[in-house]
């Protein structure tokens, strides 16, 4: 999938502005709405500013506070052929929107044996880490794995965020692509010109040979930053796996890795009691029982509403650090 | 803005009074035979009968174009008969058939049919309220005068995604006919009980959108009232809300003993049956003999019987449905 060849360096929400620009330049059927998406507003952290002063106010919607309005006017527009990229400003917010989302976007196709399929995208942000609290803070992507009909992509590069976008939008099944505010001002190389990444491609973001950490999305950014220190400081050798789509999942990479290291530990900003990880840890255990090394150990959120004090939230949240303690548990384990 | 009638636009020609008999008997019929098998154990299969409200479909279908849009609800057989979804797809997706519309993937409640222009049939009340706005959006964005009704029940009325809906379709000025089918009961509970107002097509104030109340047991009254809200959208005049009153003869599911429905009120109910009502007035006025309604009466009937058949005739789905019309592209799906 991957054709661009030069790059430059650009934000993570930067690239997210750049796949939606390229979209709506690509094809007329391709409309953004949400909440306040439109100039001067541009988005409420930027990813959509000027997108309506170069396409149109017709092609950048505005629209009310109504999250289930946004997601169903989305899956009507689907249904004719359009192609509608709805925004839930924050995943807290996409509560409003479940109804429209799990009981009529993701079961459309099959519902009506492909006679109405629904090719919606939902893009949706993470707040976490901005100490704004327990309902602007959530990480539910686990919500929407565990119901059959929905991709999920949750990019931790902004690379990955343009081609995963890019992917979604115009992808024949609905999709949720969760970004990370807390990333959006990370940089880093992103592709020129059209840029997909193939949903259900997990990338090695770092070769390793001792331990694999599983992550997507921030989590990929503390693993990184635990992979160095341990590498530099502790001899081990970590590679770290960026899922990149929790739907489809890279079950040939996953496999691929871990039979290569023998240990294992899943990171995620979701909550960990489970979480994506508990999906992802039993697949490691049944597929490598006779090899693993050691128990697969999972970082996650604390099973806690997300506190607003910075030291609190913090506590809560997984961490490079505590992404590292779990990898010595994994290396020094004896049965 | 809310009247006890609208405005006569279309004059009901012998042709259309035709056709407003002939759905109200096909509806009906249909209901029947389906209540029949039901309670004799012929087969196992729900409905949510509509007997009783059929002249609401009888006069949106005569009123619309096969080109314009319905969403409706699990209460919506008559809805499907009238907007011209084949019977064998209707029936055969009820006893879940390979000849049904979705080859039994969808049951009752979830029966498309893009060809008759059925695009969503709804089991969660109120969820297809916002999904007609996007309908109706890409109508606009295609150039197309088409319009888009939506009928749900009293009881939708007092969801978020019906006020959702209606506040984005005024705002949008989009060509939506919300249809409500007041049968005057929210599942068991009484419309009394659920809402202080009047009447529903009051909620039309609030998104400064035309409404109408109509007596939802007069086919031509119902011919009339959408004939004109689908002038005015198409036109670029907005939305309309109509109330079309009527009853429900045979509760909230087939099978259900109504212990909540006074004995005396549904007695004086079907004693105003529809059907019989409006026979009495084509003949009283002239409009068709009794030879063409009887005909039309048995060529219903004959109908729904050759539908049944082949429908009973027909094989249950393949088994490997589940592997079909989920997502395009499976690689990376859970099996």
């Amino acid at each position: 999938m991957t054709t661009a060849v030069e790059t430059k360096t650009m934000t993570f929400v930067g690239a997210v502005n750049e796949a939606l620009d390229e979209a709506l330049a690509a094809d007329p059927r391709v409309f953004l709405l949400g909440e306040d998406l439109a100039d001067p507003a541009g988005g409420v952290s930027g990813a959509t500013a000027g997108l309506s002063t170069k396409h149109g106010r017709d092609r950048v919607l505005d629209t009310p506070i109504s999250e289930a309005a946004i997601a169903g006017a989305a899956i009507g527009a689907a249904l004719e052929g359009r192609i509608p990229v709805a925004e839930i400003m924050i995943m807290d917010f996409i509560t409003i929107a479940m109804d429209q989302i799990v009981n009529l976007a993701a079961k459309a196709r099959f519902m009506s044996a492909n006679r109405t399929p629904c090719p919606i995208t939902v893009r949706t942000a993470s707040f976490g880490g901005l100490g704004t609290g327990a309902t602007h803070s959530q990480s539910l992507e686990a919500w929407f794995m565990h119901v059959p009909g929905i991709k999920v992509a949750i990019p931790s590069t902004p690379a990955d965020a343009k081609g995963l976008l890019t992917a979604a939008i115009f992808d024949p099944d609905p999709c949720l692509v969760v970004e990370t505010v807390a990333l959006y001002g990370s940089r880093g190389e992103v592709p020129i010109g059209r840029y997909a990444v193939e949903l259900g491609t997990a990338d090695v973001k770092r070769q390793g040979s001792d331990v694999t950490v599983v992550a997507y999305g921030r989590a990929v950014v503390d693993a990184l930053a635990a992979a160095e220190h341990l590498g530099t400081t502790e001899g081990i050798d970590v590679e770290v796996l960026d899922l990149r789509t929790l739907v489809p999942l890279d079950t040939d990479a996953l496999r691929a890795s871990v039979g290569k290291t023998g240990r294992a530990v899943v990171a995620h900003y979701a909550v960990e009691f489970a979480g994506p990880g508990a999906e992802l840890a039993a697949r490691i255990a049944a597929d490598h029982f006779g090899s693993l090394k050691a128990p697969v150990r999972r970082v996650g959120a604390r099973f806690r509403p997300i506190p607003a004090a910075r030291g609190l939230e913090q506590a809560v949240y997984p961490s490079a650090e505590r992404i590292a303690a779990a990898v010595r548990e994994t290396m020094t384990f004896t049965r | 803005m809310t009247s006890t009638a609208a405005k006569t636009s279309a004059p009901v020609t012998p042709d259309v009074a035709r056709q407003l008999y002939t759905t109200m008997v096909l509806s009906a019929a249909c209901d029947e035979r389906l209540r029949q098998g039901i309670s004799r154990g012929e087969f196992a299969a729900t409905i949510w009968p509509s007997r009783g409200q059929e002249a609401i479909p009888a006069g949106f279908g005569a009123a619309l174009r096969s080109d314009d849009r319905l969403v409706t609800t699990y209460r919506g057989l008559h809805d499907m008969i009238g907007k011209g979804v084949p019977l064998v797809e209707v029936i055969g997706e009820v006893l879940g058939r390979r000849v049904g519309a979705s080859r039994g993937k969808g049951g009752t409640m979830h029966i498309t049919c893009p060809e008759a222009g059925v695009m969503l049939c709804t089991g969660i009340v109120g969820a297809g309220v916002p999904v007609a706005v996007g309908l109706a959006l890409a109508a606009r964005q295609e150039g197309s005068d088409r319009v888009v009704a939506v009928c749900f029940g009293d009881g939708a009325t007092n969801t978020g995604s019906f006020h959702e809906g209606m506040n984005l379709a005024s705002t949008w000025q989009l060509p939506v006919i919300f249809i409500c089918q007041n049968n005057l009961f929210a599942e068991m509970t009484p419309i009394g009980e659920t809402m202080h107002i009047d009447q529903v097509a009051d909620r039309a104030l609030a998104y400064a959108m035309p409404g109408f109340r109509v007596d939802g047991n007069d086919p031509e009254a119902v011919y009339h009232a959408v004939s004109e809200a689908a002038e005015r959208g198409r036109a670029g005049g907005g939305p309309t809300l109509l109330e079309c009153v009527t009853f429900r003869f045979k509760g909230h599911y087939a099978g259900d003993p109504q212990r909540y429905m006074p004995a005396e009120r549904l007695a004086a109910a079907e004693a105003a049956d529809p059907i019989p009502r409006y026979r009495r007035k084509l003949l009283e006025t002239g409009v068709l003999s009794e030879e063409v309604l009887t005909a039309i009466d048995e060529q219903s009937k004959g109908q729904v019987d050759e539908a049944m058949n082949a429908v009973l005739a027909a094989p249950p789905p393949e088994p490997d449905e589940l592997d079909k019309d989920f997502f395009l592209d499976m690689k990376g799906i859970p099996t």
